[in-house]
């Protein structure tokens, strides 16, 4: 486990590197002047000039690239121009709200999947289960942006029972949790279903039948833990839709996070943030589908770990 | 006809694209409104018989905007899936075809590009290029090749050990015909459903695109930034909101459900 563990972490540098000069390459080499962009065409050239200076783009690519590896091997990611603060900092500051948004919709999503999973694998074809699968094909066909609006409508506006925007206690995190959880909820349901079919018809099941538990008790306390291995692999796949739904709904909520942090960073020309924000987003997410990996091995004895 | 009746998932979402398609196409011909005449006395109209889904702030037809922006929507999906069809297919099928180093660089490159998360490349780049359709395709492009590169490719790996590509290839056939030729006809089931999820991917993230300011610009009508336009409304004319919000859930819907139905299609045929 831990040889594996050990060559998982340094399989991750190649994949950190890569992501790390496509990041770089697409800020210094995609056409257009970030300065003139920045400043405005209008802008004096002793401006640019000492603009570029001040950004070290006018030292030559390479010695940027090398710079700028060398600093993210340091944690350093340079200092962003509209906040005038280094842009790990800023980062480090954001980071946590948006971990706190995806954990939140990750647990809405199990929440809303399980019940809808259990009841359409263990009767399929029934009432049940046409309900839940119809919700799940909705659910998945919602955008975010027009669910987050929607349940701010309902929730916030008409019933008054939720706050319309921001970071604060539990109240402020059910609308943006349930905005971001719903689509993960609807794909882990069709999930769980299609693998508790599968189990339902194994010789252990219909002991378990036979010995007078009922259908239902006969999948919860044996089908489930069986039926598990392929959502934790889903959740593992799904990262990435979770992490840009979350940068979404967190621009829909003014939710603090790093999300919001890019955008606002893109709106303000902020280059040296806008770099910094989508490398933590890419490397956040090679990371989980890393521990996915170990988590999938762990829960499955019978996942070889070479 | 029998497949059809036995797989509603087919008849719905057939049915629902059509009606999107349709809407896209002549929607604009036959609207009774201009989508982008502004009419300041008609400011956050309610909905009426002269306008069924109201007017927005400027005072101008919300169907009439909608109607627009799904030929908008429609078109830039359709083009990113077409361009990122044709260049995943060539990359991932030469890449399958001819192994070796080739095959090693082109999938780490495929990895490099599936490490950014969701449509975080397609944001990066969007933002980077500048707002504008044309850019927008190129962005979403850019994200979307990878799907189909690897498609294909897994697909190249399998079918290439049939005898009938050993035979082509011993009839001294090249490797672009028996790619063209052989390789791309026998995948087309699979490759036509994920073509179909990945329309309604790309509505969904061209849609999100245009809300965060970085696809189609104000005064182009987009579902995205009709969406975005409406938050600031959400509250005194909540079907600015709702009237977009629909069309994007319907439009997905229909390909979601399209994409269902051809995997099941494709499932009982083999």
């Amino acid at each position: 486990m831990t040889r594996y563990f050990l060559r998982r972490l340094l399989a991750l540098i190649p994949v950190a590197i890569g992501v790390a000069t496509l990041t770089f390459a697409m800020i210094h080499l995609v056409p257009g002047d970030p300065i003139i962009a920045m400043l405005g065409e209008t802008a004096a050239p002793s401006d640019i000039a000492e603009m570029r200076h001040r950004l070290g783009l006018d030292r030559p690519l390479g010695e940027q690239y090398l710079g700028f590896v060398g600093g993210l091997a340091k944690g350093d990611l340079g200092e962003s121009i509209s906040y005038r603060r280094s842009v790990a900092s800023l980062i480090a500051e954001r980071f946590p709200a948006t971990l706190e948004l995806t954990v939140a919709g990750i647990l809405v999503g199990l929440l809303i999947a399980f019940p809808l999973g259990i009841i359409s694998g263990t009767r399929p074809g029934g009432a049940g289960d046409i309900g839940a699968m119809g919700f799940a094909i909705l659910g998945i066909s919602i955008p975010h942006i027009y669910l987050g609006p929607l349940l701010m409508i309902l929730f916030s506006l008409d019933l008054r029972w939720l706050p319309l925007t921001g970071r604060g206690g539990f109240s402020h995190l059910i609308l943006p949790a349930v905005t971001l959880g719903t689509a993960l909820a609807a794909i882990i349901a069709r999930m769980l279903r299609q693998s508790l079919i599968v189990v339902r018809e194994s010789d252990y099941m219909r002991t378990a039948r036979g010995k007078g538990l009922s259908p239902m008790e006969a999948m919860v306390r044996h089908g489930l833990r069986n039926a598990m291995t392929p959502v934790v692999t889903l959740i593992g796949l799904q990262a990435g839709a979770l992490l840009t739904g979350a940068l979404i709904t967190e621009v829909i909520f003014s939710w603090p996070g790093i999300g919001r942090l890019l955008i606002s960073a893109i709106s303000a020309r902020d280059y040296p943030l806008v770099q910094g924000c989508v490398l933590t987003f890419a490397l956040t997410y090679v990371v989980v589908n890393m521990a996915t990996d170990l988590a999938y091995a762990m829960i499955d004895p019978r996942v070889r770990l070479d | 006809m029998r497949r059809f009746a036995l797989n509603p998932s087919l008849t719905a979402g057939a049915t629902v694209v059509a009606i999107v398609i349709l809407m896209a196409a002549i929607g604009p011909l036959i609207a009774h409104a201009d989508p982008f005449a502004i009419n300041l006395s008609n400011s956050l109209a309610v909905p009426s018989l002269a306008h069924p889904f109201g007017c927005d702030v400027l005072g101008r037809d919300v169907l009439a905007r909608v109607m627009s922006g799904a030929r908008l929507s429609l078109g830039v999906a359709l083009s990113v899936v077409a361009f990122s069809l044709i260049a995943g297919s060539l990359i991932g099928g030469t890449a399958g075809l001819l192994g070796g180093w080739i095959d090693e660089t082109v999938m780490r490159a495929v990895d490099i590009v599936l490490a950014f998360p969701g449509i975080l490349l397609a944001i990066a780049l969007a933002a980077i290029l500048g707002p504008g359709i044309v850019d927008l395709i190129i962005a979403l492009t850019a994200m979307g090749w990878t799907t189909y590169a690897r498609l294909v490719r897994g697909e190249v790996l399998s079918l290439r050990e049939r005898e009938y590509v050993h035979a082509a290839e011993t009839l001294g056939a090249r490797p672009a015909r028996v790619l063209l030729r052989h390789l791309l006809p026998a995948m087309a089931g699979p490759v036509a459903v994920q073509a179909t999820f990945g329309v309604g991917g790309i509505v969904a993230a061209e849609a999100a695109l245009s809300f965060l300011g970085l696809g189609a610009l104000p005064p182009t009508p987009s579902w995205g930034n009709m969406l975005d336009a409406g938050r600031a409304f959400l509250l005194v004319a909540p079907n600015l909101t709702m009237a977009p919000g629909i069309a994007i859930g319907v439009a997905i819907l229909g390909f979601n459900l399209l994409g269902d139905g051809l995997a099941q299609l494709a499932g009982t045929r083999s």
